[in-house]
């Protein structure tokens, strides 16, 4: 059946994305895990008129709990609801409610039942006395319960879209349409003043927002009784979503300061945790993604891979095996005994594409069949609005969604959501292994040119650096405003 | 760290073909309550190196495991109960794992092992 599908106007990449993973996680297209699971897509469709960027969608999903959970669970859902009618006028909006068939809505009107009616315009603010006047343009729907502001068994909605975008010289995303339909279920947007970083005890430069963290758990289908890991952990804030939808968490990080000893005994990676009654991480440990301390035979152990990787020079990669000279060494290479103990180990410059590189094999190697990958990739915004990104690709993994974030007016970030669908072969293991000798070999030639993105790219705080750029409002030409909302 | 962890970890120091299992040297171990979840524990058995397993587990004081294990024994709620509490309730708190082949010593500290490789070892 068709859902009216509303989304909250942001993060506008990432929401038809979120719905799907999650029709994926509440198994919409059944427990069947063959081939054709992959062909099972959900099915969407605009308004007449409607930009894709609008926030009014239609989908197709089997059965109101589906619908139910998936809102319910989601960030950028607002509301899906069972759409009673619709039209581009009052007069075409009552004769499209008429005609909805009186065994779908006599049971939602009947007098024992408690009911609440709410108006809501896309685009502009409406008084209460508009609003009001419009819910009285409704009596011709014979609602027989009594209204209930607070807790109503049932929630129905009018909204209204104006001719939104208009009037600064932007495509409009939405026309004119009124629909009225019930609620199936709306996102707990509660959760994000609860998890804000704002209230979180330990906090680093690149500490990830409680929306992307979710949104990232969502694309990684963190739910009980699976393992979730994060080879950058630093904080921990992605784990700390994926453990707020109870999977079990992992992470490691290469900074000792950050993974183990926070700012004091209550106030680090694990204190995060307790502060929202969280479980613990199942493991935290300090290890170098380049070199992951893995056992060999150990495979598809981990359900997904959620991270940020260290592109940047806020919290540029490092990875063990640098050229720093200690006093007293005998080469380069060799820290004498009585350095060892505390030695702190140097570490070389981690290049955005021998990150990617390692992020993927471990990938194929540690993530389940099925499982996935979900992980931010940095763009670079060349020209006006390049669409067509290379993304890393790697024979295990199918992308299956990719969500940019526009930082500022020269930088992206995608989040990238991966399905592994191939298993991690020998060849594929030798072919790996080769590369990470021949990155070792030529790394000072990646330093020296494959290094544009990881040189200049700060992922923190997107919201202040995109509200920072006022060379966004200065151009001349605006763009088309929808992505950087 | 859990011996969940310490089964998963081996020493990768460049030319160490036998890095597994991690000898555990132990300092402090503390016990932390967890609820069990059998899906996971079915999940997660088959991944499990149970030899090593049992072994780290009587080092930590937990003598409870049978020597070997096979799927068929995750029918029996006393034996999920029991690989529960070795594999995430027990904790190496203070200590080391050390490499078996060069006996190179990897700390835990506060619970943390720190797997990272000096650059001669790279
Ligand atoms: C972008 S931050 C991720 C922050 C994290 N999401 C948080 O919530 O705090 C990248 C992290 O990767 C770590 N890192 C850098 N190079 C690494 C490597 N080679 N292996 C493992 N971690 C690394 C950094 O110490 C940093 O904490």
């Amino acid at each position: 059946m068709w859902y009216l599908c509303v989304f909250y106007h942001r993060l506008l990449d990432y929401r038809k994305a979120e719905v799907e993973s999650l029709a994926e996680l509440f198994r919409v297209f059944g427990d069947d895990d063959g081939d054709n699971k992959e062909s099972s897509s959900l099915k969407w469709r605009l308004p007449q008129h409607h930009h894709p960027d609008s926030p009014f969608h239609f989908v197709n999903l089997p059965s109101e709990d589906f619908a139910r959970n998936i809102a319910n669970r989601s960030i950028l859902v607002k509301g899906i609801y069972e759409l009673w009618g619709e039209g581009s006028s009052y007069e075409e909006l009552e004769e499209s409610i008429r005609c909805y068939p009186d065994e779908r809505k006599l049971p939602y009107l009947d007098s024992g039942s408690t009911f609440k009616i709410t108006v809501d315009c896309f685009g502009k603010v409406i008084s209460f006395q508009e609003q009001n006047d419009r819910i009285k343009g409704l009596a011709y729907i014979p609602f027989k319960g009594r209204a209930n502001l607070r807790n109503p068994d049932h929630n129905f909605w009018l909204m209204e879209t104006d001719d939104y975008g208009t009037n600064n010289g932007l495509p409009p995303v939405v026309q004119r349409r009124i629909f009225f339909g019930r609620e199936v279920g709306g996102a707990d947007r509660k959760l994000l003043p609860t998890y804000q970083l704002k209230s979180r005890t330990y906090l680093g430069p690149t500490a990830m927002d409680a929306e992307i963290a979710f949104l990232m758990a969502n694309q990684a289908l963190a739910t009980p009784g699976k393992l979730v890991y994060d080879p950058f952990v630093g904080t921990g804030s992605i784990l700390i979503a994926a453990a707020h939808f109870g999977a079990m968490t992992m992470g490691a990080d290469i900074d000792i300061r950050v993974v183990r000893d926070g700012r004091g005994p209550d106030c680090n990676v694990w204190s995060n945790f307790k502060q929202y009654g969280l479980p613990m991480p199942i493991a935290l440990l300090r290890a170098d993604n380049n070199l992951p301390p893995w056992r060999p035979g150990l495979k598809e152990i981990f359900d997904a891979i959620i991270c940020d990787p260290p592109y940047g020079v806020r919290a540029g990669g490092r990875k063990s095996g640098g050229r720093k000279l200690l006093k007293g060494t005998v080469d380069p290479y060799t820290v004498p005994d009585d350095k060892r103990t505390d030695h702190i180990p140097s570490t070389a410059a981690y290049s955005l594409v021998e990150c990617v590189h390692d992020l993927l094999d471990l990938a194929a190697r540690m993530i389940v069949m099925g499982g996935r990958l979900v992980f931010f990739y940095p763009v670079l915004r060349e020209d006006d609005y390049v669409e067509d990104h290379h993304y890393p690709e790697h024979p295990c993994f199918k992308l299956i969604a990719a969500s940019e974030q526009i930082l500022s007016s020269r930088y992206s970030r995608v989040l990238l959501t991966m399905v592994k669908i191939g298993p991690y072969t020998e060849e594929i293991a030798e072919a790996a292994q080769l590369k990470h000798i021949e990155f070792r070999e030529n790394h000072l030639k990646w330093l020296e040119d494959g290094n544009l993105h990881s040189a200049v790219f700060s992922p923190a705080d997107p919201q202040i650096a995109a509200a920072g750029d006022s060379s966004l409002s200065r151009e001349p030409k605006p763009k088309y405003r929808g992505k950087y909302v | 760290m859990r011996l969940l962890t310490h089964n998963m970890l081996s020493s990768n120091i460049k030319g160490v073909a036998n890095g597994f299992p991690l000898r555990i040297e132990v300092e402090k171990v503390v016990e932390k309550k967890v609820d069990l979840n059998a899906d996971f524990l079915r999940n997660i058995f088959p991944k499990i190196e149970w030899k090593a397993f049992a072994e780290a587990a009587r080092t930590l004081g937990y003598a409870e495991l049978p020597e070997d294990a096979d799927s068929s024994f995750l029918d029996s709620d006393d034996f999920l109960d029991k690989f529960h509490h070795a594999l995430l309730e027990l904790h190496l708190e203070e200590g080391a794992l050390i490499c078996p082949e060069t006996g190179r010593r990897f700390p835990v500290n506060k619970g943390i092992p720190n797997m990272l490789l000096h650059e001669d070892e790279v």
